[in-house]
């Protein structure tokens, strides 16, 4: 049974003020923690193998925003990460490209160009990342910036002071905001759910995120620890397909902080498919924020095909 | 069975050694280990592959840290090991008399001999490089020195019969100039080899440098021959008739291969060391 707090034809006027939100934010039914935690150590037992590894991993580079947020970034750093991006094994061209690379707004232009004629988007993190403490014009004016560098997606933060204090319509109307200023762009919101302390406050952050308009909420900026965990991934999951089931509108899931490994990826993999359903298995739907992580998969699928295991010095640093 | 004493006897479980921990095998599977003479002595962890690829993984972390110490340093540690054998001196030898059938009083001399043999390894921590090393005359203003730097992640298979002297005498060559080791325990005498890593893991050891895994030499020695990311390998316990596929798995990274027939079991010799050594040369300007 699926609940279904919003049924009827969705309309966003029911959601305008504090009052409004609260009432249904709070009415959001509550999760359950210890069960939310037992079926995503549960889902990350299972085993994939054969055929089906080699399709979750491959799946994997090809859901990957590869990223580098780092104050010693240079245009240097970020154009051998477009290469990679483009083609992630030199070696073989069968891999396909990773979905986006992620760089700060003044190095979207450093990017661009890398990437041309390439399916592989620019996406940039905006509004005061990572801590999202800037006046809304600063913010705006952060996206903007990344807009005409030509960005095709944006990764914000939302104002987690403003949602802790119970101010959703702050934090809602920012959401809004960018979500205008970003026209067309993918909008992803990070919720930063390390910072959000109950995985109530993970489902209610995300509902107000896909209410105001996002395309993807995100799980963290990878600044702060926790970052991505799996049982917030099968709370985020379960949010976006109830939305969608209220709505009629598909968003997407983007974990990102701490995964490094395959078998990370592929335990996120699964509990995508069996939270949200096997739409949530594509790009489009579910994408994954690493830099080491392209390494540890183009290893593991190179044990797929050659049968023996792979070592770091085959594939480029980054 | 011992004599009842009315105590309940708190037996051990003997683990795997991988990253300073003692993991049972990831496969859940244990083997049967018996005395000389066929009683049942033991359940032995069974690693698995990809025991063998966490063991890898363990030996490579560590490896930045182990070659970068002073030579110095690794010496003093492995000298630790050996107090740490020491103090176990007769809880070996009642394992390797049982594991490789002898006498009381040639199982203490076994023991005795792997403690001294890893003092006498651990005494060339900082004297090898003059050995391996050279000073190089030129014919130009230069400085010219050759350097021995370790190899990096080096299997061991240890011999089959002698199950803790065989042990000491291919690990110590090996992790004395900075490799890491993951070792592959005799199949069926490989509770010395889990007393020795609990020795390691009281020392001075640092986690992952080396990695004791326990199971059949057949299983894993592919994996580890074939893996990528594996510098060296000694195939000593290997047999014969594995030897040739193993080199070749081997040779798809380049690795190192030492097949020597024989475990020294009189005298140690430098030849196990020189093999899993890099000689780096460099050129210097003189008199800048």
């Amino acid at each position: 049974m699926v609940p279904t707090p919003l049924a009827g034809p969705w309309s966003l006027d029911i959601v305008t003020s504090d009052a409004a939100l609260r009432k249904l934010l709070h009415g959001l039914p509550g999760v359950d923690q210890v069960g939310a935690e037992a079926r995503a150590a549960a889902l990350a037992t299972r085993s994939i193998k054969r055929e089906a590894k080699m399709w979750a991993l491959e799946m994997a580079i090809a859901m990957i925003d590869l990223t580098t947020l780092e104050g010693s970034d240079t245009p240097g750093k970020v154009a051998a990460m477009c290469a990679k991006a483009r083609r992630p094994d030199p070696a073989d061209p069968e891999v396909p490209p990773v979905a986006a690379v992620c760089v700060y707004p003044d190095l979207v232009g450093a990017a661009i160009g890398h990437l041309a004629g390439s399916p592989v988007a620019v996406a940039s993190v905006a509004t005061a990342f990572p801590s999202g403490r800037a006046s809304m014009k600063v913010k705006l004016a952060d996206v903007r910036d990344a807009l005409d560098a030509g960005a095709q997606e944006i990764d914000m933060v939302i104002d987690r002071g403003a949602f802790l204090s119970g101010r959703y319509g702050q934090v809602y109307e920012e959401v809004r905001a960018v979500r205008e200023a970003a026209g067309s762009a993918l909008l992803k919101v990070i919720l930063e759910t390390g910072e959000l302390a109950t995985y109530d406050n993970v489902q209610r952050a995300a509902w107000l995120a896909m209410l105001a308009g996002a395309d993807f909420v995100k799980t963290s900026t990878g600044k702060v620890a926790p970052a991505s965990t799996r049982p917030v991934a099968v709370v985020l999951l379960a949010a976006a397909r109830d939305f969608l089931h209220a709505s009629g509108r598909r968003v997407g899931v983007k974990v990102a902080g701490g995964i490094r490994t395959a078998k990370e990826a592929i335990a996120y993999l699964v509990i995508a498919r069996e939270t949200a359903g096997e739409d949530w298995l594509s790009p489009t739907a579910l994408r994954i924020g690493a830099s080491t992580l392209l390494n540890d998969l183009l290893m593991q699928r190179a044990k797929q095909l050659t049968g023996v295991y792979s070592g770091r010095d085959h594939f480029s640093i980054d | 069975m011992s004599e009842p004493t009315g105590r309940a006897e708190v037996r051990r479980t003997c683990k795997l050694f991988v990253g300073g921990a003692f993991p049972r095998s990831e496969s859940g599977r244990s083997y049967v280990v018996s005395a000389a003479d066929g009683t049942p002595l033991a359940n032995a962890a069974l690693a698995s592959r990809k025991d063998a690829r966490d063991a890898v993984v363990a030996a490579r972390g560590a490896l930045f840290g182990w070659a970068g110490a002073t030579a110095y340093n690794r010496g003093q540690v492995l000298y630790r090991v050996a107090e740490m054998l020491e103090g176990r001196r007769a809880q070996l030898a009642a394992e390797v008399g049982l594991a490789e059938g002898l006498r009381p009083a040639a199982a203490r001399r076994a023991v005795d001999a792997s403690v001294d043999r890893l003092v006498w390894y651990a005494g060339w921590a900082d004297k090898v490089a003059q050995v391996l090393g050279a000073s190089n005359p030129v014919a130009g203003p230069y400085f010219n020195f050759s350097v021995p730097e370790p190899t990096g992640v080096v299997v061991v298979l240890a011999p089959q019969k002698s199950s803790l002297l065989g042990l000491v005498s291919v690990l110590a060559p090996v992790v004395v100039t900075g490799n890491t080791a993951v070792v592959v325990a005799s199949e069926d005498r490989p509770v010395p080899a889990v007393s020795f890593a609990e020795a390691l893991a009281t020392g001075d050891v640092p986690a992952g440098v080396v990695n004791v895994l326990t199971g059949r030499t057949a299983e894993l020695a592919p994996v580890l021959a074939g893996h990528m990311d594996v510098d060296g390998i000694d195939i000593t316990g290997a047999p014969y008739r594995a030897r040739e596929e193993l080199e070749r798995l081997a040779a798809a990274n380049l690795k190192r291969v030492l097949a020597l027939d024989d475990v020294p079991e009189t005298q140690p010799t430098l030849r196990r060391t020189r093999a899993f050594v890099e000689i780096k040369t460099v050129w210097h300007p003189v008199g800048t």
